[in-house]
């Protein structure tokens, strides 16, 4: 349970160490507790230790566990990485990292104090063939999803069917684009490929630039149908707008990149949430340069993002935390998908679930 | 309704529950650990409840919750203790806190530690009961062995044995054991819980170093036989029974290597428990009384010695 302390208590101590050295160990137990279930135990850690506050010796345990584990995934992620470009280096196709392993390899300070899951990869649509045969022949193949998810993942979706390494069970995702294809929304691919920098030391591979490092992981965040993962996401972009807004161009360059996206009006309302939730420093004409719309429909939207994100687990939450969840849930899928794809898919899931499974 | 703090070291770990059969089995199995006050630091933030809706009067369940989160589907109410003993194991083996952790049983004499690592019915908690309370081993744990790998020695986590099916008996039979309610038709069979014995519960503090690997192997009818365990096989044979080797990387690596420059390792093939009790007599004969720095035992060829 997040306890009294819960999220806003977390949130405090992660804007401001320095009130952590109050708690008593109770209060200790509250704010790893919510820092853990927001998936931020190793951020708050970070933080503690770059301020300099020492924690009780019981809860420190748990603080350096987290640091562990993240340090033993950074170099987890780099060994994907090396593995990756010995399988597709030779292709000459840009493949280009997101999420976590663009920041590992590409942003290492936004690397610090996160813990990782599965390695993501952009490649251009045409290459997808290849990019596919040869990650099979270095060992990675298809999860084991059936016909059905197969073809829907290849009809509608922006990847492929998550890839599993045989070896190593690390799990790989291989996008060809930014959003479903089904999406109501269809930025191009291309663009994001063509602006992405290149790795020291790794010649075959990419990551974003800053700007559309920033646009995907927002992207991402107001297209997600679950927000188990949504403060770290929003930690995520609070720490990009800290580094990145310091050079000079950027806000420009970034609203000029989402609006050629067709993706202002999630970007504007990401950092409008990272604003009034984390206290991001997003200068408010950027947000009204991005989507001079903005009414109290987005309002409401926010409203229930931010509603979610302060309760994230449905131990005893509140039932207004409850239906937040439901609306966020809802926004995804309708956002992702036209209804009647919605209908098609959920009545074929819930027919597959009736029928015997083939032995 | 149980609200309490108990501390089970290297832990500490509050429980909450209104069910009577968590209760009982904490006021019979742990009465000795410490009862922490409100307001400490806890590791684990332990709720035991029953289900709601439909499921509080129709079959009821119970649901176990580790922070607010629940981990695991309900079981049926009969077995919220046994639930928690499972989810408790469950919160050891995932949580990273800094210590390698084996599936595996691990007992103590003169300070030197014997970790069986546990395959599935290989018999690790019969012998484990065995030990503890005819031999005069002291119990650090029959499931979890946890090592702090900075210190490169096995933590206590004294909670009591979990037995089942034919092994209630069997236990049962020992002078001293005192074993609990059975809990019927639970994903393991029959289960039932022997207390630790007190005298292991009292040095919960007191951490040991290790001294041998023996991996047990019960085969019906089978007539005892020892074998040396090259360092490398039981490596590749113990890695698969630890839960966050992989997850600790370097760390854990080495925290294991270095737990076997320590041990002799052998596999034990026996058909009862009284053969088992004597082949862990001839394996531990003569290395307690003469530990090695490095390299193993004596008494018993070593890893290094056959290299």
């Amino acid at each position: 349970m997040s306890g009294r302390l819960g999220v806003p208590g977390l949130l405090a101590i992660l804007h401001r160490p320095a009130g952590a050295q109050d708690l008593s160990g109770a209060g200790w137990s509250e704010l790893i507790a919510a820092a853990r279930s927001s998936n931020l135990l190793g951020a708050l850690a970070e933080g503690l230790r770059a301020s300099g506050v020492v924690a009780p010796e019981a809860a420190a345990r748990h603080l350096e566990g987290a640091r562990q584990l993240g340090g033993r995934q950074r170099l987890s992620v780099r060994w994907e990485a090396h593995c990756l470009q010995e399988a597709l280096g030779g292709l000459g196709v840009p493949i280009v990292l997101l999420k976590g392993a663009a920041y590992v390899l590409g942003y290492p300070a936004l690397a610090e104090g996160r813990l990782f899951g599965d390695i993501d990869i952009l490649v251009p649509r045409p290459a997808l063939g290849d990019v596919e045969s040869r990650l099979m022949l270095a060992g990675w193949s298809s999860s084991s999803v059936d016909a059905y998810d197969q073809r829907y993942y290849r009809q509608w979706m922006h990847e492929l069917p998550p890839m599993v390494h045989v070896r190593r069970g690390t799990v790989l995702d291989v996008h060809h684009t930014i959003l479903p294809l089904s999406a109501r929304r269809s930025p191009d691919p291309q663009a994001i490929i063509e602006r992405a920098r290149p790795v020291p030391g790794l010649p075959g591979l990419r990551v974003p630039c800053p700007e559309d490092l920033l646009i995907h992981s927002i992207t991402h965040l107001m297209h997600e149908g679950e927000l188990h993962n949504g403060l770290r996401d929003l930690h995520d972009i609070d720490r990009m707008v800290a580094r990145f807004a310091t050079v000079p161009g950027f806000w420009p360059r970034l609203v000029q990149m989402a609006a050629g996206s067709d993706l202002a009006p999630p970007v504007a309302a990401g950092l409008s949430l990272a604003r009034s939730i984390l206290g991001s420093k997003v200068p408010l004409e950027v947000l009204g340069r991005l989507d001079p719309g903005f009414g109290w429909r987005h309002r409401a939207v926010l409203h229930a993002y931010r509603c979610a994100m302060r309760h994230p687990t449905p131990g005893r939450r509140p039932w207004q935390a409850g239906l937040a969840h439901g609306l966020v849930y809802l926004r995804g899928h309708w956002l992702r998908m036209r209804p009647w794809q919605l209908a098609r898919h959920l009545a074929t899931k819930a027919w597959k679930g009736v029928l015997p499974r083939p032995s | 309704m149980i609200d309490a703090v108990l501390h089970l070291p290297p832990f500490d770990i509050r429980v909450r529950s209104p069910l009577p059969g968590v209760a009982e089995h904490l006021a019979y199995h742990y009465p000795g650990a410490g009862r922490l006050g409100g307001g400490e630091f806890v590791d684990f933030d332990i709720e035991v409840v029953p289900a709601s809706g439909l499921r509080r009067w129709w079959r009821p369940q119970a649901r176990f919750l580790l922070d607010g989160i629940e981990p695991f589907f309900p079981l049926p109410v009969e077995q919220a203790a046994p639930m928690f003993e499972w989810g408790l194991n469950w919160c050891v083996a995932q949580r990273a806190l800094g210590y390698l952790v084996l599936h595996a049983a691990v007992v103590e004499r003169d300070g030197m530690a014997l970790v069986m690592p546990g395959f599935p019915g290989a018999g690790k908690s019969t012998l484990c009961a065995a030990l503890t309370h005819l031999e005069g081993w002291r119990l650090l744990s029959d499931e979890l062995a946890i090592l702090d790998p900075e210190r490169g020695v096995l933590l206590p986590h004294p909670r009591p044995i979990g037995v089942k099916n034919d092994s209630i008996d069997i236990v049962r039979a020992f002078a001293g054991s005192r074993v609990g309610p059975t809990y019927l038709d639970t994903r393991k069979g029959r289960v039932a819980h022997v207390a630790c014995p007190a005298a292991s519960m009292s040095r919960a503090g007191e951490p040991a170093l290790p001294a041998w690997v023996v991996f047990p192997h019960f085969v019906e009818s089978a007539a005892l036989a020892i074998e040396g365990v090259t360092r490398v096989e039981a490596f590749t044979w113990i890695s698969e029974q630890s839960f966050n080797k992989e997850r600790m990387g370097e760390l854990g690596f080495a925290g294991l290597c270095r737990l076997l420059d320590r041990s002799s390792c052998h596999e034990l093939t026996y058909g009862s428990t009284r053969d088992a009790v004597a082949g862990i007599r001839s394996i531990c004969a003569r290395g307690a009384a003469q530990p090695l720095p490095h390299g193993g035992s004596p008494a018993a060829p070593g890893p290094a010695d056959r290299a």
